[in-house]
């Protein structure tokens, strides 16, 4: 029980994150990035042609993924159901959205230093991920759990919408930031950029993909899967549990800031709006749907249920929160494991056949 | 301590004291309509034809003159003169009142007769104009008339508007009113307007009357007066600074009783929250739109029941309560009862619900505010001082709440039911051990639950429109309550939610209503890292 063991754990460690799904879902995502980008490129008249506005969707479906992907990495492989991830996703894109107003217009105080796209950059990342640490230190070490945890973090995002809806935050009131004009010296409203941020969203989805993957199947991964199945015991055994917690909560507010920043150029506005509870808990909707556990169920869960946004609010606008409540219901009740897991019951009984 | 609704609630005073006095009007002319005026009809017209004159001073001469005559319709002229609707036929001789002059058609009575005279409107008739000296005059001239004869309310109102309103002209006919007065109450307002005339007369002794007093009035003339020099003038501040601190623990109680009404809310809100919660350790999202289901209840028997609201909110009590513990036992059984053991998932599920409810109501009934109006004995409000006057629907949803908090411990007091909730609430394996029924409880709790959030629908009814987001609110701040007082806790619910509603009501005008809520949020999170079972934990050993 020495130095072999360990190697053989990392060697299966290593196996799994070469998964047969690991590898399907990336193609998947490469290839379809590719074929969108080949199809925008074809002439407009051409049947076949993808126009600006399918690909800016797309772009804007990308960063939905990433949310999901954040949601799932906590919920699916840790147990803590964060009602609160939209406040996160809101957190990175306002400070998106100070940088991008800073290109016009000097921003006053301590804005100012949203000017430079480094600090930017790291406020995308840090606000959320500073947020996550100090409420997560003090929820977890309360080991606050379950419901208890759910309604806080539902409280969290009703406060900060709140917060941010006054003008005396600096942040726009209630209606946000908007008026964006150029990101590193380049026009928003030009197609090259539509392209690139689809671009910069597919592969940031990729590479969050990659790192929860890498994430899931380290020996992090499998404390942290531990925790969601027997916290008890993983604490008895000598594992630090709010430790572990904190760690990948934090990760996963930051993945949700990155997505926020990624978000607010392709849609133009970031309002007190994404705070709304509502946003944060149809989140975790797409994950479910998707099958929670699964990081490629939580990409599909989010492509699907936007999808089905889209084209049922265009169509049926009334009905669209009847349909939302009736996925929620029907999701907990006959579809547990969401797609994925229906998707591997059909994997098996075709095993079990053959 | 009067009952006083009409003039009651300061915020609305205004409108209502005008109501007050159009009704009072209208009874005044009810009353002296068939008795034979005192002068005659060529007597009455000249009086009136004095007013119509373009000079305010004028004018004013003529409406004193209408006081001192022997007219019986006196009163009802000036008022109207106040009121702006007062006039003439244009290209005529006829004197009319406006009865109405909301439209564009005005109902209109003859002036001298108040016999009914068809309609009028701008065209037709030209109204007698006032300005704002003329209407001084004008109320104080109406108020040392209904002090001289009118029953006791109208000679107590006209008290009330003499104060401040005392000079010169009127201070020996208000003396001698002061004297023929009966009424105590009367005696004593009388007493304060005149002491605050003596009081700008340079009057040291006057002041003795004044302290104490809460009326603004007083405040405002005593300000004027002890901003100058001299003895006076420290005499009034004295006496200006105990109005002053008397008044800042009117102000205090006044915010004591919005806490506990807005806690009451709270209470009645997270009390269904937190038996739920206790027994079945599932969180109902759907809770909210329960309480707007009251809600919806008390506005649909009261469209059934029109006219009659005391019936539709007496009927509503039972109605919102059968109606939205109807819609909680049909959720138990046909959702969470699927999802035992998965609490997250039961989370999910009842938000999922509460959308589809949401949007049912928008489409049954419309996405628009409703308003339930409150029965007259909900309106207005209990005045117990000039600083302090509680509102009646605030009053009385804060009684309701007490009641149903009463009823509800005494169901788990004395009750089997109760009993079972208590044993399942602690041990829920040995209570089935014991052969409670667990789902059989699990359901009627329930149902109970959510018969009680419909109980705080039709409170809330009273006091706000009711709309299909009503509910959407309360869940974050019931759970709250439901945290900060420990689960499965009524009397810790009670306290809770009283403290959290006065908290936020101190909080407020300090740093405004959207940081109060984020402190009382960052509060209770604060809290439960100390005392993660509420403030009042269990005794013993509970699982």
């Amino acid at each position: 029980m020495s130095l072999s063991s360990f190697d053989q754990g990392r060697d299966r460690s290593r196996q799994a994150f070469l998964s047969r799904s690991t590898l399907i879902t990336s193609v998947i995502l490469i290839v379809g990035m590719a074929m969108v980008l080949v199809l925008h490129a074809l002439p407009a008249s051409s049947a076949l042609h993808v126009s600006s506005a399918t690909v800016a969707l797309l772009g804007k479906y990308f960063t939905y993924m990433l949310l999901a992907l954040a949601v799932d990495l906590i919920w699916g492989y840790l147990g803590i159901l964060s009602l609160g991830h939209g406040a996160f996703f809101a957190l990175g894109g306002y400070a998106m959205g100070l940088y991008l107003n800073a290109q016009t217009s000097p921003l006053p105080g301590w804005q100012s230093i949203m000017t430079w796209f480094p600090v930017a950059a790291l406020a995308i990342v840090l606000a959320p991920g500073i947020l996550a640490l100090v409420f997560g230190w003090l929820a977890f070490r309360s080991r606050v759990t379950g419901v208890y945890f759910s309604i806080i973090t539902q409280a969290l995002t009703f406060a900060l919408m709140l917060a941010f809806n006054r003008n005396e935050m600096g942040m726009g009131g209630s209606t946000g930031l908007t008026r964006f004009y150029e990101l590193l010296g380049f026009s928003l409203s030009s197609d090259g950029m539509t392209v690139a941020l689809f671009v910069a969203s597919g592969v940031a989805v990729l590479l969050a993909f990659w790192l929860c993957r890498a994430i899931v199947v380290s020996r992090l991964g499998r404390v942290s899967m531990a925790t969601r199945d027997a916290e008890a015991r993983v604490r008895f055994i000598g594992y630090r549990v709010d430790h572990v917690k904190l760690a990948l909560f934090v990760m996963s507010a930051m993945i949700a800031g990155v997505a926020g920043a990624l978000y607010v150029p392709q849609v133009g506005i970031i309002n007190p709006s994404t705070f709304a509870p509502l946003f944060s808990i149809e989140v975790v909707v797409w994950v479910a749907l998707g099958g929670r556990a699964t990081l490629y169920g939580a990409l599909l869960g989010a492509l699907v249920v936007n999808y089905l946004k889209t084209v049922l609010t265009g169509v049926v606008p009334d009905a669209w929160l009847f349909i939302l409540g009736g996925l929620f219901v029907l999701v907990t009740m006959a579809l547990p494991q969401g797609v994925a897991g229906l998707l591997s019951r059909w994997r098996h009984r075709q095993e079990a056949s053959a | 301590m009067t009952m006083n609704s009409p003039t009651g609630g300061r915020r609305r005073s205004r409108p209502l004291l005008e109501c007050l006095l159009l009704c009072l009007m209208l009874a005044w002319g009810a009353i002296s309509a068939p008795a034979m005026a005192a002068v005659d009809g060529g007597q009455a017209r000249a009086l009136l034809q004095a007013l119509d004159t373009r000079d305010f001073q004028a004018k004013g001469e003529a409406a004193q003159a209408i006081a001192d005559s022997q007219a019986d319709q006196k009163t009802r002229w000036l008022q109207a003169l106040l009121d702006g609707r007062l006039g003439r036929e244009r290209r005529g001789n006829t004197f009319y009142i406006v009865t109405d002059d909301s439209g564009r058609e005005w109902p209109i009575v003859d002036a001298i007769t108040f016999e009914d005279a068809g309609t009028g409107s701008r065209r037709t008739v030209d109204i007698f104009k006032i300005n704002n000296d003329l209407r001084t005059q004008l109320q104080g001239i109406i108020a040392s008339l209904s002090l001289a004869d009118g029953d006791e309310s109208a000679r107590l109102a006209a008290a009330d508007r003499l104060i401040g309103d005392v000079n010169a002209d009127n201070v020996e006919s208000v003396r001698a009113s002061r004297e023929q007065e009966q009424s105590a109450t009367v005696r004593d307002r009388l007493d304060v307007a005149l002491a605050l005339y003596g009081v700008q007369q340079g009057d040291a002794t006057a002041l003795e009357t004044l302290k104490g007093n809460l009326d603004t009035r007083v405040r405002n003339t005593l300000t004027t007066v002890a901003a100058a020099d001299g003895e006076l003038a420290s005499q009034a501040r004295q006496v200006l600074d105990g109005i002053e601190s008397k008044r800042a623990w009117y102000d205090r109680a006044q915010t004591l009783f919005f806490g506990l009404s807005a806690g009451s809310i709270l209470v009645l809100a997270a009390i269904g929250l937190a038996i739920t919660f206790g027994v079945m350790g599932v969180i109902n999202m759907a809770h909210g739109e329960l309480i707007m289901i009251g809600a919806y209840t008390t506005w649909l028997i009261q469209q059934a029941l029109p006219g009659q609201p005391g019936l539709a909110l007496a009927l509503a009590i039972p109605g919102g309560f059968l109606v939205a513990g109807a819609f909680g036992v049909l959720i138990e059984r046909t959702v969470i009862r699927f999802l035992k053991g998965r609490p997250l998932e039961t989370l999910l599920a009842t938000f999922g619900l509460s959308l589809v409810l949401q949007q049912l109501v928008r489409t049954v009934f419309s996405p628009l505010n409703r308003r339930v109006t409150s029965p007259d004995w909900l309106q207005g409000a209990w005045q117990i001082n000039e600083a302090l006057s509680l509102t009646l629907n605030r009053f009385g949803v804060l009684i309701f709440c007490l009641i149903v908090f009463a009823a509800l411990w005494a169901l788990m007091r004395f009750t089997r039911l109760g009993l079972e909730v208590r044993a399942v609430t602690q041990n829920r394996a040995m209570a089935r051990a014991m052969g409670v029924r667990a789902t059989r409880v699990d359901m009627l709790t329930f149902g109970l639950g959510a018969g009680v959030a419909g109980l705080a629908g039709v409170a809330l009814s009273q006091l706000t429109n009711v709309g299909p987001n009503l509910g959407q609110s309360y869940i974050v701040d019931s759970f709250l309550v439901v945290v900060f007082g420990g689960v499965g806790n009524l009397w810790g619910t009670l306290v809770a939610g009283m403290s959290l509603g006065v908290i936020n009501q101190v909080l407020q005008p300090w740093v405004g209503a959207v940081l109060a809520k984020i402190i009382v949020l960052i509060g209770v999170i604060l809290f439960i890292q100390k005392r993660p079972q509420g403030i009042f934990a269990p005794k013993g050993r509970v699982s």
